[in-house]
């Protein structure tokens, strides 16, 4: 299999063209528009639908009525684009339709700016949109990776009838690295056993997320809830790095996972026990994973490039067992190995305690810098 | 002489709204007041024999809750429609 | 009033109408009169006479007719507040052969939806669109639409609709015929049966738009809202006939040539 170069955006576009996508529908936003640019070249070359959308609103609702007919349909977008797709993405869950989106995301919040940053990790977690469901979300933190997940995406999304988010930021849709696409594989053709398409020779079909009566609703709600334990059940992700012997434990995900593994590997060289614990899926968290680690780990020191947004999921984890260090960057600043690395010798040198306040710490800190 | 014509109002569809009582060009439609339907309304009926089959009422009526028939006559009878 | 039962016709009787296939037996949740019934029946009796229910797909509303889909015998989806024409447009593209229709209201379309009915129909999507013009925001109780005359009373617009403050009606008929992408852009009334009937024959047509590829087709109909306008159905229709027509004249602002060729 031939590697070849190529950006993050375009990357995961192919990727999604060659994980048999019918159509695409999006709205240009930095830092993610070359990947509707590579869709609006390549997907009418296959036969397949493109659209460039009047709005993120109109591109999430053209995305939700494909779905509807059993499409693999995706869009691509950053956070304001998901501020405006949360109303569709709500309606999608609620009508139990499969479909992937992918969040490059930017710094915020409003219009920040266009530098990488994890701000959306909240937002997408909880799927953005209004009422009881949950979507899968899954970062990756190389190009590679975006590739390999954007393919699974369509699977999951398919599998558990509900979004799938890939949710990258601006460096790994930006940065070109060599990747190995998968095969072309062949465009599914069955219509599933829910999906409209005209009523020929069978009972008309009706899709909605509207269930006037809270009985039936309360039903729906139980079913989707079951199908996400199914996803919690089987679809945790997340790559370990030098846990073995780790007695300290970094876990970010995303670049501020790949930033610190070179922070890792560096400290190692130095004599420090650490290891990286890397979420791949954030929704489901790996609750269970870091559990287990803090059960064995002297201190954690969580990494991200947000106000420490997953350090609350990682807290609730680790149900205090363990000590936690935070050290975030925000607004679109990617921390360097060096910072991370500082962090890493400050947490060996002198553990907190498991009364401190991570995040209190941590911006006592900044505010010195 | 002009064909004679029928209607049947579904009882389960309709609304007693009237709409076809107002309209019906020689006023043989009412809503029977001894009746309810199983929504709870006065439906409409016919009330006299002078229907026409015309059809108006059924193109009226927001419930789709009319059927009409006309009778069938001799062609040289024919009246256009 | 008692009723004493006609007779029959002795005569062989053969049947001049009856509800359409298109149309489910449910009973509507519509209030008595409103003629959000007529245009469900209308919309299914073309889908009848043109034998298209098998590849239709129809896209209920938010409004007054959001449970659309629950009436009409054919597949069909629940889109948000105003999003149907989007969601059509998903559809369409990866099922070019279907018949998509929308039926939204005049909050729906014109207020909340408006920037995807106006890109949908410049986009010249190959869908068709039943526009309800009922000059108020029908089922969250009576508040001004976009479509409210001047001086109507609403329920957010006590006092009679504010041009001033509250600004004026818009009419879409005409704004959607001047765009390149759009086949067929006409307003018709449901106030009586003669108008009934014409607003068929545009649906025909605005469904012909479609089946022929020739671009976007929208019918506004002029409809009524007793319930909140707070009158009689018949009072209703009288007041479509007298006050919304001025407002709102009748008529073809937009139709493609090959469709004025077509005797329906
Ligand atoms: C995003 C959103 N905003 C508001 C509503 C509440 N809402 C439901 S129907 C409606 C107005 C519908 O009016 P119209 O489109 O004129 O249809 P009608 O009921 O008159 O047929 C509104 C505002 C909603 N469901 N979703
Ligand atoms: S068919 Fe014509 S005459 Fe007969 S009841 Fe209906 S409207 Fe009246
Ligand atoms: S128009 Fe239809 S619903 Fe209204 S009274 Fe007549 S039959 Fe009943
Ligand atoms: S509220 Fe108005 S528009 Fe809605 S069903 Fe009743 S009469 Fe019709």
């Amino acid at each position: 299999m031939t590697r070849e170069l190529l950006k993050g955006n375009v990357a995961m576009a192919e990727a999604a063209i060659r994980a048999g996508v019918d159509a695409y529908f999006g709205y240009p936003i930095t830092p993610q528009s070359e990947l509707l640019e590579w869709m609006s070249k390549r997907m009418p070359e296959e036969g397949r639908a493109f659209l460039q959308a009047e709005s993120e609103v109109a591109a999430i609702n053209m995305v939700y009525g494909a779905a509807c007919t059993g499409a693999r349909v995706m869009t691509s977008t950053s956070g304001p684009g998901i501020s405006l797709m949360a109303e569709g993405i709500s309606y999608i869950a609620g009508t139990e339709v499969p479909a992937v989106i992918v969040d490059v995301m930017r710094g915020g919040p409003g219009l920040g700016n266009i530098a990488p940053s994890q701000g959306d990790y909240r937002q997408v977690i909880h799927g953005a949109g209004h009422g009881d469901f949950f979507p899968l979300v899954l970062a990756p933190a190389s190009v590679q990776e975006a590739v390999d997940l954007i393919s699974e995406a369509f699977d999951l999304a398919e599998k558990y009838r509900t979004v799938v988010f890939v949710v990258a930021d601006g460096s790994i849709g930006q940065m070109m690295e060599p990747v190995t696409l998968p095969p072309m594989r062949e465009r599914k053709r069955a219509r599933p056993e829910w999906a409209v398409g005209g009523a020929k020779g069978r009972a008309p079909r009706r899709l909605t997320s509207l269930y006037l009566k809270p009985e039936v609703e309360e039903r729906v709600n139980l079913r989707i809830l079951r199908r996400w334990r199914e996803a919690e059940a089987h679809e945790v992700r997340y790559r370990g790095y030098h846990l073995d012997d780790a007695a300290y434990v970094v876990i970010g995900f995303g670049t501020a996972g790949r930033v610190a593994l070179s922070a890792v590997r560096a400290a190692r060289s130095e004599g420090i026990r650490v290891g990286l614990f890397r979420p791949v899926s954030l929704r489901p968290f790996p609750t269970q994973a870091i559990r287990q680690l803090a059960s064995q780990a002297k201190a954690f020191l969580v990494v991200e490039m947000n106000g420490g947004q997953m350090l609350e999921d990682v807290q609730a984890a680790a149900q205090g067992q363990v000590p936690i260090r935070f050290y975030g960057r925000m607004g679109g600043m990617v921390p360097f190995p060096d910072e991370v690395l500082a962090e890493i010798k400050a947490l060996a040198a002198a553990p907190p305690s498991p009364a401190d306040d991570p995040r209190g710490r941590w911006l006592a800190q900044m505010a010195q810098a | 002489m002009p064909a004679k014509g029928w209607v049947e109002i579904d009882e389960a569809l309709c609304k007693g709204c009237e709409l076809c009582v107002a309209y019906c060009p020689v006023s043989v439609l009412a809503l029977d007041t001894n009746r309810l339907t199983p929504q709870g309304y006065h439906p409409a009926a016919l009330v006299e024999d002078a229907c026409t089959g015309c059809n108006v009422c059924a193109v009226v009526c927001p419930e789709a809750a009319i059927t009409v028939y006309r009778e069938v006559i001799p062609r040289r009878h024919a009246t256009t429609v | 009033m008692t009723v004493s039962a006609p007779s029959k016709p002795r005569r062989k009787l053969k049947l001049v109408y009856q509800k359409p296939e298109a149309l489910t037996d449910k009973a509507t949740h519509y209030c008595p009169g409103c003629t959000h019934g007529v245009a469900h029946r209308l919309v299914a009796e073309v889908i009848d006479e043109m034998g298209i229910r098998e590849r239709a797909i129809g896209i209920a509303p938010v409004g007054c007719a959001v449970l659309a889909y629950d009436y009409f015998e054919l597949d069909g989806v629940e889109a948000a507040h105003g999003r149907a024409p989007a969601m059509a447009t998903g559809i369409k593209r990866v099922l070019p052969d279907s018949v998509v229709f929308t039926y939204q209201g005049d909050g729906d379309l014109a207020s909340i939806g408006m920037a995807e009915i106006m890109h949908a129909a410049a986009r010249g999507e190959r869908i068709t669109v039943i526009f309800i013009n009922n000059a108020i925001y029908g089922m969250t109780g009576g508040q001004m639409a976009p479509t409210t005359l001047p001086q109507q009373v609403t329920t957010s617009s006590p006092r009679g609709r504010d041009v001033v403050t509250q600004g004026y009606p818009i009419r879409m008929a005409e704004i959607l015929a001047t765009l390149d992408g759009v086949a067929y852009s006409v307003r018709r009334s449901m106030h009586d049966p003669a108008n009934i009937r014409k607003a068929k024959k545009a649906i025909r047509l605005a469904f012909e738009a479609q089946v022929r590829g020739l671009g976007f087709a929208m019918v506004e109909l002029l409809s009524t809202c007793p319930t909140n306008w707070r009158m009689s159905p018949i009072e209703a229709m009288h007041w479509v006939r007298d006050h919304m027509v001025p407002a709102y004249p009748l008529g073809d602002y937009k139709v493609d040539a090959a469709l004025k060729k077509l005797r329906v």
